[in-house]
């Protein structure tokens, strides 16, 4: 045990952190330069382009450090968004100790500063690395004032590197020997490994990412999650080196991987403890908490056919995310489908863009909602997070939504429009705190609907790329609300239902109105789009029929040629949906739901 | 004419110059004409046990007329030699109007052809020249007369619009100068231009655009209530006759899933559930022939759903549309209950009727007949 060394490497969005991970896998030469992937730990495509880790994921490094010994270094993996807080901290929990990576252009930022805040929760050992040192544009002076004063950690504890161009990799790894503690535990106590990923292996089933703490765990052994009480026999225990290696047992101090016949993940709970059955530890490890979701959003196919298709898909795919959830949901317009909870918009727009992609699927997504707090006049208390469940209005005493309160970093130069945005999205209680030259740390209280609404893409952009945002769920606040819905030739279409402050509904609904005009192609019978609040019409828009789309030549024979057009055009329609005689396109869909930025 | 009595189309690929719009293959070598003749007759005997007898035969092009009435008679004899034309067949060959005469025509009379479709395209000398024909209107005029006095009673004109240039008014004028030559037969087409096409490039490099959407509907609908009002009937998207029975027999079959035999470059061929077509270099054509090889460019066999389809989307361009009784026996498939609410809400809408068993399209349908045929 004393040769093992548990860490992580937390950092801002784009400060670099896949790229080091890279150079010290490279380093210590568990691949040869030939078969690296550029981005070996992020592999999955929609991560790598979207420049960010989603899912957490764990590698054993070999290191031969100066005083001669032989080490094993465990980089566990941590998503690096927002949304995915509570993986972070079971990564976390896994660790001890960290690499906190420094942009040294960009310096310090507001998820810096909150997975420190996670990594001191956890008691670890923080090791400060200015990354991008060879950038022109590096202040490496204002990052160390930086560390001390806004991280309070001591800035004669750093390290400087370009992870890009392999500079003070060497050094990186004997600090991670000298300054990270000795895993403790012992082997012969009983079982306790945590559970901080997990993945599917379509020919081994699940492969449970874990951390012994306590006792020693082997193949032959049955094995029992705490959380559920479910038992399994272990197939193969092994370490992540580029690979999958098959080893005798984990011990105590280890990290690796658990085979055990685990079909479904639903069954595997990030954060969860593993025992054995014959001699169960006494308690669970501390910090298990069943993920929330706070975004809920529909999903349905858009040939109904491929219900059964989304179905296994959506199975599938919760075997690799764990705090996805779903369960079935039906729409009038739409048909069958699921509503389906995400930890937050990215994350839902990471399922989607999934769901399309590796599992091939034509999906359209209902509008994103908030779970709300509905008291009725009886005194009974409802949460709503689909639309198709409000209630009815006669009989609402009171309506609340969810509270954040949101952290922003951002340079002074963009206070004033940060401000007015967030006063626009309904900010309240702001405050506000310059925390070195020209930077300023805001905090407001928001609705959370705000926020998933286009709060982050606008923020981005009016800070050009400069804020940085971290938000947490507070509490729940009174509001007017009220239902909005779109009618399509009269025919409501449940999916682009709202619930919505009151005063925010007319603009919504001009916009809505609007996008679907642009979205929704011409087609033989005149369109009306309509918003509604009940019988209220509050907005409006027509697209007017076409009255000719059939092309003149159809002879000489070539049959064929017109045929295949038509096929095409049919195949096209097919990825739209019918809402009574209308085919809208998903483009239609997702435009409603899309900010009103781009 | 039955039904399943095939139909014979040859492709004369020779022009003297190629219109700016056309995407027909065609080529101006006129010195390959001796060796396409040559193997177009060997190309009849390689089908001759595939088909036996034709109702129709329709020679189209390129330019037909651009042959001599010796050229033609040289492959009319052949097309005798291997198979059995029905003494009532309709016989018809497509004619430029810059190249004919009262001699030519009645040859071509001579030889048994005793229907004429005459590409005059329009009454309009400058955008005659816009098209690139190399004709004048009163060129049209004139081989009307011609056609007339060498005895034909039966005569197609081929007209265009929707052309950059046009408007409206013009195109009404031509359409009633063609009224007043009394036709059996009118087809107007809409221009459509085919990215490789030189109009297209032209119009890409000059920012001309072809009419919108509305003027298009305007151009289809004015087209359909002048030649109506004229007492021609619209039988099909872009055709008219002047009475049942001049409707174009040939291009019925394409529309009617009957078998047709395709001689010739880049010919389409169809006979039961396969379609097969010729490669269209006249040069590829010709020397696979003379190395004994039958010159198919490629061949399809039709699923049901395919033939279903395609049955589909050809009967609703015509005014007859879909015989409701036959569509059930032959795929096994209810229209009516299958689709119910969509053709119910296309009838309240005014874009589909049925009438007597069949299911048909109404002149606004018609002009929809592709969103149609998606239902």
């Amino acid at each position: 045990m004393e040769n093992i060394r548990n860490f992580s490497i937390i950092a801002h969005i784009d400060h670099g952190k896949s790229t080091l991970a890279d150079r010290l896998i490279q380093y210590t030469g568990v691949c040869n330069e030939r078969n690296f992937q550029d981005q070996i730990l992020d592999n999955m495509d929609i991560e790598r382009e979207r420049g960010i880790t989603i899912k957490s994921n764990a590698i054993s490094l070999p290191y031969h450090a100066h005083d001669g010994k032989d080490y094993i270094l465990n980089l566990i993996d941590t998503p690096g968004h927002v949304d995915f807080s509570y993986e972070v901290s079971r990564s976390l929990a896994s660790c001890e100790g960290v690499l906190l990576l420094v942009d040294a252009a960009q310096g310090v930022q507001a998820q810096t500063l909150a997975n420190l805040y996670l990594a001191l929760e956890h008691n670890l050992e923080i090791i400060p690395i200015i990354n991008k040192i060879d950038l022109p544009s590096a202040d490496i002076d204002r990052v160390l004032e930086e560390i001390d004063s806004e991280l309070g950690l001591d800035p004669d504890t750093h390290i400087k590197c370009s992870a890009k161009e392999g500079i003070g990799i060497e050094e990186i790894l004997e600090a991670i020997v000298q300054r990270i503690p000795t895993p403790k535990g012992d082997a012969e106590n009983p079982l306790a490994a945590l559970i901080f990923d997990a993945h599917y292996d379509s020919f081994r089933g699940t492969i449970i990412h874990c951390r012994v703490f306590e006792g020693t765990v082997k193949s032959g052994d049955i094995i029992k999650f705490m959380f559920n009480g479910a038992t399994y026999k272990v197939e193969e225990v092994g370490h992540f080196l580029l690979t999958r290696t098959k080893r005798e047992k984990l011990s105590a101090g280890e990290v690796g991987y658990i085979i055990a016949g685990v079909k479904t993940v639903a069954d595997v709970r990030t954060g969860d403890t593993i025992t054995l059955q014959e001699r169960p530890c006494s308690q669970p490890l501390p910090g298990f908490k069943e993920v929330k979701p706070v975004v809920f959003a529909s999903i349905y196919p858009i040939a109904s056919d491929d219900y059964q298709d989304l179905a296994d898909s959506l199975e599938k795919y919760k075997l690799n995310d764990a705090s996805f959830i779903y369960e079935k949901d039906s729409s009038v317009a739409l048909g069958q489908g699921f509503r389906c909870g995400f930890l937050g918009l990215l994350h839902l727009d990471i399922v989607q863009e999934r769901l399309e992609r590796e599992y091939d699927l034509s999906i359209i997504l209902s509008v994103p909602s908030v779970r709300y707090r509905f008291t009725l006049k009886d005194n009974k208390v409802i949460y709503v997070d689909n639309p198709a469940h409000y209630p009815d209005p006669a009989e609402i005493a009171k309506g609340e939504e969810p509270y954040i309160r949101a952290a922003m970093m951002l340079p002074e130069r963009y206070l004033g429009t940060v401000m007015k945005l967030c006063m626009e999205k309904r900010g309240t209680n702001s405050t506000m705190n310059y925390t070195g030259p020209g930077r300023v740390e805001l905090s407001y209280e928001m609705p959370l609907a705000e926020v998933i609404y286009d709060f982050y893409d606008r923020f981005k952009s009016v800070t050009q790329g400069y804020g940085s945002f971290d938000y947490d769920i507070i509490d729940y606040r009174e509001s007017t609300l009220v239902l909005m819905d779109i009618l399509v030739n009269g025919e409501k279409v449940d999916a682009l239902s709202q619930i919505v402050h009151r005063d925010r509904a007319r603009a919504r609904a001009l916009l809505a109105c609007d996008r679907l005009k642009n979205e929704i192609p011409r087609q033989m019978f005149k369109i009306a789009i309509q918003s509604a609040i009940g019988s209220e019409i509050i907005a409006r828009s027509t697209i007017s029929a076409f009255r000719k789309d059939v092309t003149s030549k159809c002879y000489g024979g070539d049959i064929t040629r017109k045929r295949k057009l038509l096929e095409k055009q049919k195949a096209g329609k097919k990825r739209m949906k019918m809402i009574g005689q209308v085919s809208i396109p998903q483009s239609a869909f997702l435009a409603v739901l899309k900010s009103d930025t781009d | 004419m039955r039904k399943d009595q095939a139909g014979l189309y040859i492709h004369i690929p020779f022009c003297k110059s190629k219109c700016g719009y056309c995407s027909f293959y065609s080529i101006k070598s006129l010195n390959l004409i001796p060796d396409f003749i040559d193997a177009l007759n060997k190309e009849m005997k390689f089908y001759s046990e595939l088909f036996t007898s034709f109702d129709t035969v329709y020679l189209g092009g390129g330019t037909p007329s651009l042959l001599s009435p010796q050229q033609l008679e040289t492959i009319l004899k052949t097309v005798g030699k291997f198979y059995r034309i029905d003494p009532h067949a309709e016989f018809t060959i497509e004619v430029n109007p810059g190249d004919v005469s009262l001699e030519y025509f009645r040859a071509l009379r001579f030889l048994g052809i005793n229907r004429l479709n005459i590409g005059i395209q329009s009454f309009d000398n400058s955008l005659l020249k816009f098209l690139g024909r190399r004709h004048s209107a009163n060129d049209a005029l004139a081989s009307m007369k011609a056609a007339r006095d060498a005895g034909f009673s039966n005569i197609g004109l081929d007209l265009i619009y929707g052309v950059q240039h046009q408007n409206i008014k013009s195109w009404e004028n031509t359409l009633q100068k063609a009224i007043t030559l009394k036709p059996e037969h009118i087809s107007c087409y809409q221009l459509s231009l085919g990215q490789k096409t030189p109009l297209y490039q032209i119009c890409q490099e000059q920012g001309m655009k072809l009419p919108s959407n509305e003027q298009q509907a305007k151009y289809f609908f004015t087209t359909s209530e002048i030649l109506e009002n004229a007492g021609y009937l619209h039988y099909e998207v872009s055709n008219f006759a002047r009475q049942e029975s001049l409707k174009s027999k040939h291009n019925m079959k394409y529309w009617q899933h009957a078998p047709y035999l395709g001689l010739g470059p880049a010919a389409h061929s169809f006979l039961r559930n396969k379609r097969w077509w010729n490669k269209s270099a006249v040069t590829r054509y010709i020397r696979d022939i003379f190395q004994d090889k039958i010159p198919v460019e490629d061949m399809e066999n039709l699923t049901p759903a395919q033939l279903q389809f395609e049955a589909l989307f050809l009967a609703l361009r015509t005014h007859t549309g879909i015989d409701l009784n036959l569509y059930k026996t032959k795929y096994a498939i209810d229209l009516l209950e299958d689709k119910k609410s969509i053709i119910g809400s296309l009838i309240n809408n005014n874009f589909l009727e049925i009438k007597n068993g069949f299911l048909r399209p109404t002149l606004a349908g018609m002009a929809v007949a592709d969103s149609l045929a998606l239902i």
